[in-house]
C-alpha cells in the first residue's frame, strides 16, 4: 500500500513538473507573457505616478504603488489564466492530457503554478520601484517585502479563480468575463461603500472574504497570519473546484 | 505466493487489454452497452463499426477520458477504474483527430509526454530518439508542430503514444485523412509494433482491417456483434468478402 502511495506521489510530481514546464514555455514561446508583463508594468506605473501621486506624498514608501495592485490583478490576471483549460477543450488536447498517468489535481496545480510564476515575474520586474525609494530615502524594507509577498499571494488568489472558471466555462472569453466578475465580487466585498450599505455586522463578515481587506494590513506593514492563511485557503478552495470541474469533463 | 503470482503475470501478458462490460449513456441514449473483449500482446485487433457505433466512446473509456457507467478495462493487469494511473502507464493512446500542442516543437512535445510518464532525462532522450526513428519523424524534430503536414502530425501523435514504450496501444482512426503513401507508411509501422504489443485499432475502413489486423471486433449501436478472425468473418458470406460480412452484420442489427 505504501509503495502504491509513494508511486502515485512520484507520478504526480512528474506530472506537475512536466505540465509546469509545458505551460511556462507556452507563455514565453508566444508573445502572451511579454505583452501581459509590458501592459501590467505600464499600467502599474501610470496608476502609481499619475493617480497615486507617488512623488507628491514626499515619503519614501510604496503605499501608492501597492494601492492599485488588487484592481490590476483583478483585470490582468484572468487574461493570462483564461486560456489554461479553455484552450485544452478547444484544441482537443484535454483528451490527450486526461489519458496521461497523472491525477487531475496534479495537472491543475502544474498549470496554476506556471501562471503564478508569470504573475510573480511581472511583480519582480517592478523591483526598480523598490530600488528607487531606497535611493530617495530610507523606507521600511520589511514592510515593502511584506507588501510584495501579500501581493503575490493575492495574485495567486485571483489566478485560482480564473483557472477554475477556465475549466468550467471551456471558452476563453466567457472564462475571462466570469473571472473578472467573480474576482470583482471578492474585491468589492471589502469596500467601505458596500459595508456602509449593509450595516457593521454583515459588513465585517463580508469583508473577511474580501481579497482587498486582507491586503490592507500588509499595505500598513502589518503581517496578519489570518490573511496569509486566507489567501492560501482561498487558492486551495478554487484549485479544488478547478479539479472537480476538470474531472467532470471526463463524465462526457 | 510466488506460485500464484507467476500465472497471473502470464495472464496479464496474454490479455494485455481486457475490457469487461463497459457501458456508457449520454442523456437517455445508450452509446455503449456491456462491451467485452480482450487483446493479447502480439495482436492487432480491429475495432470495426459504422460511424456512431460507439467505437470512440469505448476507446475513451479505455483511455480513462470518459467514466464508464458500468464495467471496467484492465490494461497490463491494472484497472482503469481503481488503478487509473497504473493502467495509463501501460497505455499508448492516439485519440481521434490526433490532438497535439501545435505551439511546441516535436522534440518538446515528445519530451513533455515522456516526462509526464516519469522518464528520467537520459531515458527521455533515448525514448525520443527511438520513436523518432520508428515513426519516421527524425527530420522534423526541431520543427513546430503547427508547421507540419497532416501526415507528419499523425506520425508525431503516434510517436507520442509510443514514447513510454507501452504494452498496449489504442489507436482511434490512425490513418484518417492521410494520403495513400502516408497510409502505407503508417500501416507498416503499426504492423511492426504489433509484433510485440497489444494493439486495438478503431476504424470503419475495411482496407485498414485487411492491411493490419488478424482479428475483428465488430460493434454496432453500442453492442458487440461479432468477435472473430478476419478470415472467419469474411467466410461468413458467400463471396468471402469482408465488406459483405460487415454490411450483413450491421444491417442485421438494424433490422433487429
Amino acid at each position: 500500500m505504501s509503495i502504491d502511495v509513494a508511486q502515485s506521489a512520484r507520478q504526480a510530481g512528474h506530472a506537475i513538473r512536466a505540465i509546469y514546464v509545458r505551460e511556462l514555455s507556452a507563455y514565453f514561446l508566444t508573445p502572451l507573457a511579454y505583452v501581459f508583463m509590458a501592459i501590467f508594468l505600464i499600467s502599474l506605473g501610470a496608476f502609481t505616478f499619475e493617480i497615486g501621486r507617488f512623488f507628491d506624498t514626499n515619503q519614501a514608501d510604496l503605499s501608492p504603488f501597492f494601492l492599485f495592485h488588487p484592481w490590476l490583478h483583478l483585470v490582468f490576471l484572468p487574461a493570462i489564466a483564461m486560456r489554461l483549460w479553455a484552450d485544452e477543450a478547444r484544441g482537443g488536447t484535454l483528451e490527450l492530457l486526461m489519458s496521461l498517468p497523472a491525477p487531475a489535481w496534479a495537472l491543475v496545480l502544474g498549470k496554476f503554478l506556471a501562471a503564478w510564476t508569470v504573475a510573480g515575474a511581472a511583480l519582480a520586474l517592478t523591483a526598480p520601484m523598490w530600488i528607487s525609494v531606497n535611493w530617495l530615502g530610507a523606507p521600511d524594507n520589511a514592510a515593502i517585502a511584506l507588501g510584495y509577498l501579500m501581493s503575490f499571494l493575492m495574485a495567486g488568489a485571483y489566478l485560482s479563480i480564473a483557472c477554475a472558471l477556465s475549466a468550467a466555462a471551456g471558452n476563453q472569453v466567457v472564462a475571462f468575463v466570469l473571472s473578472v466578475a467573480v474576482g470583482f465580487l471578492f474585491t468589492a466585498a471589502g469596500l467601505p461603500v458596500v459595508g456602509g450599505a449593509l450595516g457593521p455586522g454583515l459588513a465585517d463578515a463580508l469583508a473577511s472574504f474580501s481579497l482587498l481587506s486582507h491586503f490592507e494590513a500588509a499595505q500598513r506593514g502589518v503581517l496578519e497570519l489570518r490573511s496569509l492563511f486566507f489567501y492560501l485557503g482561498f487558492i486551495g478552495l478554487w484549485l479544488t473546484l478547478n479539479t472537480i470541474w476538470v474531472s467532470a469533463r471526463k463524465g462526457g | 505466493m510466488g506460485c500464484i503470482a507467476a500465472p497471473l503475470r502470464l495472464m496479464d501478458v496474454m490479455q494485455a487489454l481486457k475490457v469487461s462490460g463497459l457501458s456508457k449513456s449520454f442523456g437517455g441514449r445508450k452509446a455503449v452497452r456491456a462491451v467485452s473483449f480482450a487483446v493479447s500482446a502480439g495482436q492487432a485487433v480491429a475495432f470495426l463499426g459504422p460511424n456512431g457505433a460507439g467505437k470512440s466512446t469505448t476507446l475513451r473509456m479505455i483511455a480513462g477520458f470518459l467514466e464508464p457507467d458500468a464495467g471496467d478495462a484492465e490494461i497490463g493487469g491494472a484497472s482503469i477504474i481503481t488503478a487509473r494511473s497504473a493502467a495509463q502507464r501501460s497505455l499508448g493512446y492516439l485519440a481521434e483527430g490526433a490532438p497535439l500542442y501545435l505551439d511546441l516543437s516535436v522534440r518538446a512535445f515528445l519530451g513533455f509526454l515522456a516526462r509526464t510518464h516519469g522518464l528520467s532525462a537520459a531515458a527521455t532522450k533515448d525514448a525520443i530518439a527511438r520513436v523518432a526513428q520508428d515513426a519516421g519523424i527524425a527530420e522534423v524534430m526541431g520543427a513546430r508542430i503547427e508547421t507540419l503536414s497532416k501526415g507528419y502530425r499523425r506520425r508525431v501523435a503516434l510517436a507520442g503514444a509510443l514514447v513510454h514504450d507501452p504494452v498496449v496501444l489504442v489507436l482511434d482512426e490512425p490513418t484518417d485523412g492521410l494520403d495513400p503513401n502516408q497510409k502505407v507508411a503508417m500501416r507498416s509501422l503499426i504492423r511492426r509494433m504489433a509484433e510485440t504489443k497489444a494493439i486495438l485499432i478503431s476504424t470503419h475502413q475495411l482496407d485498414e482491417v485487411e492491411a493490419m489486423c488478424s482479428r475483428v471486433v465488430l460493434i454496432d449501436r453500442g453492442i458487440i456483434v461479432t468477435d472473430t478472425t478476419r478470415t472467419e468473418l469474411a467466410a461468413q458470406t458467400p463471396g468471402g468478402r469482408l465488406e459483405d460480412a460487415f454490411h450483413a452484420l450491421t444491417q442485421m442489427e438494424r433490422a433487429a
